[in-house]
């Protein structure tokens, strides 16, 4: 019973946390661009040399 | 971590605080090279502070100087090679509202399901006493809140139906949520044995997953038509009575004023031409892509386009008089009927929810008589309540219309919301419009004859005037695989064409001094003078597409604005029927009559003339190049230079459909297996609980069926 106590707020705690982020996640425009962000990646860095192929 | 943070300028500029924000639709990138290549293009420009791309709704965001204007950051994505068209603030603001609104509803609903259920599983594997005492209290004080958040979108449009008088698939769905609640509220005042929390939240869950994937399928293809809508006037530069010119909102526009509209600039009032010539593009009223010559005394339409030097126009109409609105107007009026189908959930629920609520009224009172008491009577009713509750039902039709809607995005085809996909199921005969549809809709070039010199040089004069030939002709020779020559002095003249020199050498692209009734431009090098015909051709795969819409049992039929006998052309070497020259009201009217003989018609057309007919048939089909208020009125959009996709666009909608009833065929057989339980008064929260997510599950996996049998 005492170790109920103890770990039904730390899933409380840990569900509100996730929660937290999902929400903070929308507000900060996270899943704005989804297929940007997976095109990004391919994208040469500005100062880099470009010329370097592998 | 790259892909967060906005690309800052390199520039040396004082970074100010007053800097703005402009965003612009570019339809035309594709790829990681023209992220970079426009997020660095504008942000060397001297008052751009940063540019951000955002690829999936094809938009970037400029921070800029207040200085600095809207039409050089469009002239600059074009000489980076991009069409840009500035879009209002966020128009569409307000319904990504309501997706978020869905989308934060359901992760709340979500972690309470899965906090609750965590609790659920101790009482049922047999905690008791105080154990189960106080996890029915957790389970409360975590629950009231989740459904009173989570719940709101089904309970405001619960209430919303209620008060005029009308029922749908939300009214059972908040009645059990809310009579479950109560009850287990009340059971667990008096530490009763069975509480529903569980199975209250978990139906808001699944309802709520139902109802987010559907708006978020619409959100997707909003976004993308989104993209290619925006080129009307909306203001005019004013001549004001001290000589000097102001922007005018269209609104503001009097009869009388004079307005000076630029090359590339839309009208955005009727008007007749005092001063100045040129030609105008008027393919957004009547979808004819060969430019009209205006000059002084011409009539002008609003919507048209200004092809090329500065006109003054005197306007004579403004806003609800101009040609436009009245086909505005005719669209509205056509568009009602459409407005009043009704969706399959809606049409499914209308027989379903009395049919639940008098089985739970049933329920109580047959155990009344049964002398069950009324404790226990109650709790029966509630019990039908929940597992009748169409959880299942709700994630029936919008789960295989994700899944449709998903894939056919893949083949160049948006659709705009389940109800279009549910009427694009339906159609029995389809009308097709020639220019524009069934035809590209701008003039393209035989290059085959050209030198290869002479390629590179008419794509070197062409690709520098946006007169829609020039478009054209650019369009045909980067085709062909041919790259630019370099050209000094390139000038254009209106009416005329373009010149320019090549390596010492007069090089002239344009209209032939000897023009004739044949569509024509002459490509002069020196001396040497070639002709270059000029076609609107058929796109490729009309003929399959006729076939394909054919093995579905659908008839074809051409429905024109052109002159009978260009459309009579077409129609043979199609082999379909086909009647010309007809007036926007004279399709509207064809249409109605086709609705009259008990046919539903699909209509496919791109003009302003063909909106009204757009809006009228059972459902609509645009191609991407068509006129804002065509791929408005249209449901569904395709893209690219094939018709392949209104084909695609059927039968998808045609084995959606199919799944989807499916899925409504299995969510009654559920319930016929589970009523009789709920009746007996046999179904326990946990059996509640299987039972809900058993069912959805195999709605969904039904679903995802569907993108492995279509290609």
């Amino acid at each position: 019973m005492t170790g109920l106590l103890l770990l039904i707020p730390i899933a409380l705690g840990l569900g509100m946390f996730g929660l937290a982020m999902f929400f903070w996640a929308m507000r900060d425009g996270q899943f704005e661009d989804l297929d940007g962000a997976a095109n990004r990646i391919l994208i040469d860095d500005e100062d880099g040399d470009g010329e370097k192929k592998p | 971590m790259n892909a967060s943070a906005p690309i800052k300028t390199a520039s040396t500029h004082e970074p100010s605080g007053d800097a703005v924000d402009t965003r612009f639709t570019v339809p035309g990138m594709r790829c990681a090279g023209c992220i970079a290549k426009i997020e660095r293009g504008l942000s060397k420009i001297d008052g751009v502070e940063a540019a951000r791309v955002n690829f999936s709704a094809k938009r970037v965001a400029v921070h800029h100087h207040p200085a600095l204007d809207d039409a050089v950051l469009v002239d600059a994505l074009r000489k980076l090679g991009f069409e840009a068209q500035p879009v209002l603030a966020n128009p569409l603001a307000k319904d990504d509202q309501e997706t978020r609104q869905l989308l934060r509803a359901l992760a709340v609903a979500g972690f309470g399901m899965m906090n609750i259920m965590l609790l659920s599983v101790s009482v049922w594997s047999g905690a008791g006493g105080v154990t189960r005492d106080l996890f029915h209290w957790l389970s409360a004080l975590i629950a009231l809140p989740v459904v009173a958040y989570s719940g709101r979108p089904f309970f405001s449009s619960a209430l919303m139906a209620l008060r005029y008088r009308r029922t749908n698939m939300d009214v059972p769905i908040s009645i059990g949520v809310l009579l479950a609640t109560a009850l287990s509220v009340y059971e667990t005042f008096i530490g009763g044995e069975h509480a529903y929390f569980d199975g209250a939240v978990m139906l808001l869950f699944f309802l709520l997953a139902g109802r987010a994937l559907d708006a978020t399928m619409r959100g997707r293809t909003r976004d993308g038509i989104g993209a290619l809508l925006g080129r009307m006037g909306r203001s005019a530069s004013v001549v004001q009575p001290d000589g000097s010119t102001r922007q005018t909102k269209v609104d503001d526009i009097q009869p009388g004023m004079m307005m000076i509209v630029a090359a590339g600039e839309a009208l955005a009032a009727d008007g007749v031409v005092e001063q100045g010539f040129g030609s105008i593009d008027n393919s957004m009223l009547t979808g004819e892509s060969t430019p009209e010559p205006v000059s002084i005394g011409s009539t002008v339409h609003a919507g048209a386009t200004n092809l090329f030097g500065p006109i003054h126009v005197r306007v004579t109409a403004v806003r609800d008089e101009t040609a436009i609105a009245e086909i505005a107007r005719l669209m509205d009026e056509a568009g009602q009927s459409r407005s009043r189908y009704v969706r399959i959930a809606d049409r499914a629920s209308r027989l379903y929810a009395p049919a639940v609520h008098s089985l739970a009224a049933l329920a109580f009172v047959g155990w009344m008589i049964a002398g069950a008491g009324w404790h226990q009577s109650l709790v029966i009713a509630i019990a039908v309540l929940i597992i009748t509750c169409p959880c299942a039902m709700g994630l029936a039709v919008p789960a295989a219309q994700v899944v449709a809607s998903n894939t056919l995005i893949k083949h160049g085809l948006l659709v705009k919301d389940g109800s279009a996909l549910e009427r694009l199921a339906e159609v029995d005969v389809a009308i097709f419009d020639k220019t524009g549809t069934l035809t590209l809709g701008e003039p393209r070039v035989d290059v085959a004859d050209l030198s290869e010199t002479d390629r590179s040089i008419a794509l070197a004069l062409s690709q520098t005037s946006r007169h829609p030939i020039s478009r054209g002709i650019t369009k045909s020779l980067l085709a062909a695989g041919v790259s630019p020559s370099v050209l000094k002095n390139v000038s254009e003249t209106p009416g005329s064409g373009i010149a320019g020199e090549c390596a010492g050498t007069p090089v002239f692209l344009g209209r032939p001094a000897d023009a004739g009734e044949q569509m024509e431009v002459e490509l002069r090098v020196g001396e040497e003078g070639s002709r270059l015909a000029l076609s609107d051709p058929l796109r490729t795969d009309v003929a399959e597409t006729i076939d394909e819409l054919r093995g579905c049992n659908i008839d074809a039929a051409i429905l024109s604005g052109d002159a009978s006998q260009a459309v009579a052309q077409v129609a043979t070497e199609l082999g379909l029927d086909a009647q010309g020259s007809f007036e926007p009201r004279d399709k509207l009217a064809e249409i109605e009559r086709i609705k009259s003989e008990g046919h539903l018609p699909l209509m496919v057309g791109d003009g302003l003339n063909d909106g009204p007919a757009l809006a009228a048939a059972h459902a609509s089909i645009a191609p991407g190049t068509a006129s804002d208020a065509s791929q408005q009125a249209a449901d569904a959009v395709f893209i690219g230079e094939r018709l392949m996709p209104v084909a695609l666009a059927i039968r998808v909608a045609r084995s959606t459909m199919r799944i989807v009833r499916q899925n409504f065929t299995f969510a009654i057989g559920y319930n016929v297996l589970a009523v009789p339980l709920a009746l007996a008064g046999l179904v326990t929260p946990l059996i509640a609980a299987v039972a809900m997510s058993l069912s959805s599950l195999v709605v969904v996996a039904n679903s995802l069926r569907l993108s492995r049998s279509i290609r």
